[in-house]
């Protein structure tokens, strides 16, 4: 069978517990973002766009959209006759049925997709990053460098390197040590949670460690490569990258796309971004609205006020109703009347009329004080608020809620409803 | 479904005028997110049926360029498949397709190696949305020879005279045609939408062509109305037929009316078209856009009334669109004004510029400027 030269290997199982209710029923990769794409777009664009047609995507939380989002691949060209997109969920065997461990673990699990292919390279990536990146030209780099392993690294701002993995490479990119979240980092590069493995390094490494619980890259299979060989190099990545790991980032990357001209550029014909297209027909603004710094996807029909907002495909949002800072995913409904603020509405959920959506002052979250810390309103998918409540800032809604849910008509500051979900 | 389908989308209009310049009418883009050929397309895909062939002849570069892949109407199908029949030379033939019969009856050899027992023959220059299974059905009940779709024009509509005109017996059964009427205060009208069995349909095709008569409702229909059953169905629900620049700037207006946004945009069978991956819309902060409807990957900065803007519209701030249909990858430099027109696509448009039809009747705009010298 013919050969690939470089296979990724896109890690796309974990929850991402930092999205709170976002991710309750859902992956994080398979989250909308920017009013049309799924987060796992963005990698899997890159790699069809670096010329990677070869991708397992390691699935293991929540995975139902994740698999009907990616299919056989149509969408990214990556139906392929040999090699294209492979799901690759965790699997029993004769001896045991494990789940991933860690993130190095999941790839040994599937070692021997990898080695179907035969490549002398393989590309690592996380499922959870906002970026346009050409992993070819780190491939040339890694090349030219004769390393085991390379990392793409981004210089960040001084005082945010001790949030990251810092490591500390020569002016030839060769690393000489790394720091895992240090308290006085001695570097500002920062890694991306992207590597490219020399094919045979990897796979002699997740073998000698195949019994390390937990098996994971940045803790056990990069210091085990570095310990042995001291030929690991740092990528350096100079363009957009941002971590939506927390409703706070979140929020913050999708509001960087309505700037007048985003750092962040979807509409330049290089380096497009490819989708699933669920909605195709042309979005309605009605005789009474004003959509002013928004993104709107295809098929919103807009009767209302919309400003500084990221609508998804076909969200409907009423008349008078007045939707401000906010992001609104695929197939929701803002009713008549309803004004919304600096608040994240997940898909299919439908917010009555007459509602004040985000109001008041901040107050700590009771629930999970560290996920919801962003003074705002966090609504999950299919999930429903009934007519003429008011909700207060920092708060998170979960399930189909009922005018007895809240009290006085109203949701507190820092307060959360949460139904339990039984099967529909 | 028992049925094979055949989209005629070769045919010419002058009466299009310059928009005819770039491509047929079936692929002329409409309300915004479609090509016209995407309603009959999508109707016969949400029919199932599963083999389709297009016959284009007239300026089809960029209809075949829409039709580079099944797979967007969900026809890309071991068991049936997307066909593009264009007029080839063979041993026994040399000439262009000579009419809509022969059309047909030059690829009589794939009607000859189907095995569906029905034929659906549909225009690609109409704007519909339907379930063939109930016109075949009425077709079997009626055990007709032929069954023509009709429509009935309300009075708000045009009249009649562009039309076929169709008058019909209390069974339902053709009794007279007339093609084109000079005056005519009838409204039941020949909606381009047929079913016929396919072994009627070659034996038909075959006479047609040995007496030298090449257009099916000319020289098929109206020739033998007494000699076969020719039954007239009522198309539920909206139909209309692109031929001139009016037909064309109402059809897209019409899509600004609730009923008709709802009638093709809601409910299960879906409108499909190829994926052209655009961005969302972007509306900067001096955007003002009211009773419009807006396709992915436009930028708008400027005003923006009861129009539609295809794919990739970028509007510059201070500008002012009324009533109008921008085509895709239009650029429109600063204030200019755009009122009742049609803007070709891929247009660039200088700035501070006035462009104005009338109401009644929609000016069209060809402007190939450079765009990045504007």
């Amino acid at each position: 069978m013919a050969k690939k030269e470089m296979v990724a290997m896109l890690l796309a199982g974990g929850q991402g517990s930092r999205l709170g209710v976002l991710t309750e029923d859902t992956a994080k990769p398979a989250v909308s973002f920017g009013g049309k794409y799924r987060i796992i777009d963005f990698p899997l664009s890159n790699c069809i766009n670096s010329g990677v047609d070869t991708v397992g995507v390691l699935t293991q939380y929540r995975h139902l959209r994740l698999n009907t989002h990616i299919g056989i691949g149509i969408p990214w060209d990556l139906d392929r006759n040999h090699g294209g997109v492979t799901l690759l969920p965790p699997y029993e065997t004769n001896e045991a049925s494990n789940w991933y461990s860690g993130t190095a673990n999941a790839i040994y699990q599937n070692l021997e997709f990898i080695e179907e292919y035969s490549p002398e390279y393989v590309l690592i990536l996380g499922g959870d990053h906002i970026y346009k990146m050409d992993y070819q030209v780190m491939l040339d780099f890694h090349k030219s460098r004769g390393a085991d392993i390379t990392i793409a690294c981004m210089p960040v701002p001084w005082e945010e390197a001790s949030r990251f993995g810092v490591v500390i490479a020569d002016e030839n990119g060769s690393i000489k040590d790394f720091e895992e979240k240090p308290a006085h980092p001695s570097s500002n590069l920062a890694s991306m949670g992207i590597y490219i493995f020399s094919a045979s390094v990897l796979k002699e490494a997740l073998i000698a460690l195949k019994d390390q619980p937990g098996c994971d890259f940045g803790m056990h299979v990069i210091p085990y490569i570095h310990e042995k060989s001291h030929n690991c190099y740092a990528y350096e990545f100079n363009g957009y990258w941002k971590d939506v790991g927390t409703l706070g980032s979140y929020w913050q990357a999708n509001m960087e796309l309505l700037d007048d001209v985003p750092e962040f550029n979807l509409y330049e014909e290089f380096w497009k971004v490819y989708t699933k297209n669920d909605i195709i027909r042309p979005q309605y603004l009605g005789p009474h609205s004003r959509v002013t710094r928004s993104i709107v996807g295809e098929g919103a029909v807009i009767m209302g006020e919309v400003s500084g907002s990221v609508i998804g495909a076909g969200v409907e949002i009423g008349e008078d109703a007045r939707v401000t800072d906010s992001i609104i995913m695929e197939n929701s409904v803002i009713g008549a009347g309803t004004v919304v603020d600096k608040a994240i509405i997940a898909e299919n959920t439908v917010v009555g009329v007459d509602c004040v959506v985000g109001e008041g002052e901040y107050a700590d979250n009771v629930y999970n004080p560290k996920v919801y810390a962003f003074d705002l309103v966090t609504v999950s998918e299919n999930s429903s608020v009934p007519d003429g409540v008011r909700i207060g800032r920092n708060t998170a809604i979960s399930g189909k809620t009922l005018p007895e849910d809240y009290k006085n008509g109203k949701l507190a500051a820092g307060q959360v409803i949460i139904k339990e979900v039984g099967p529909a | 479904m028992k049925a094979v389908g055949i989209i005629l989308a070769g045919g010419s209009s002058s009466r299009m005028g310059a928009l005819a310049d770039k491509r047929a009418v079936a692929a002329m883009p409409v309300a915004g997110s479609f090509r016209c050929i995407d309603f009959a397309l999508s109707s016969l895909s949400n029919s199932h049926c599963q083999r389709v062939a297009v016959c284009t002849q007239f300026n089809a570069r960029s209809l075949n360029q829409h039709l580079n892949s099944s797979k967007w109407w969900d026809f890309g199908r071991k068991q049936g498949g997307l066909y593009l029949l264009t007029p080839t030379v063979t041993a026994d033939n040399d000439s262009w397709y000579r009419g809509t019969a022969d059309s047909m009856y030059q690829n009589i050899g794939f009607l000859r190696e189907c095995h569906e027992p029905y034929v659906i023959i549909s225009s690609g220059d109409c704007v519909y949305k339907t379930d063939f299974n109930r016109i075949l059905d009425y077709h079997i009940a009626k055990s007709a020879d032929i069954t023509i779709a009709v429509t009935t024009l309300s009075p708000s509509q045009e009249d009649a005279t562009r039309f076929g005109v169709v008058t019909r017996d209390e069974d339902g059964r053709v009794t007279d045609f007339e093609e084109k009427p000079e005056k005519t205060d009838k409204t039941l009208i020949n909606a381009g939408i047929y079913i016929i069995r396919r072994r009627v349909l070659i034996e038909m095709l075959d006479r047609a062509n040995r007496e030298k008569t090449y257009d099916f409702v000319r020289g098929i229909l109206m020739k033998y109305k007494d000699e076969k059953k020719i039954y007239a169905y009522d198309l539920p629900g909206y139909w209309n037929n692109i031929a001139t620049v009016d037909s064309y700037y109402r059809t897209n207006m019409d899509f600004l009316k609730k009923d008709v946004a709802q009638y093709f945009f809601s409910g299960y069978n879906e409108i499909y078209t190829k994926a052209e991956d655009e961005p969302p819309a972007k509306y900067n902060p001096d955007a003002s856009v009211s009773n419009s409807l807006i396709a992915s990957g436009c930028i708008i900065s400027g005003t923006v009334e009861n129009s539609i803007l295809s794919r990739k519209v970028y509007v510059s701030r201070g500008c002012v669109i009324r009533n109008s249909v921008i085509l895709n990858d239009v650029y429109i430099g600063e204030n200019t004004v755009i009122e009742n027109c049609i803007v070709e696509s891929r247009g660039t448009l200088r700035p501070n510029k006035r462009y104005a039809g009338s109401p009644g009747h929609a000016r069209v705009v060809v402007e190939d400027n450079e765009r990045y010298l504007i």
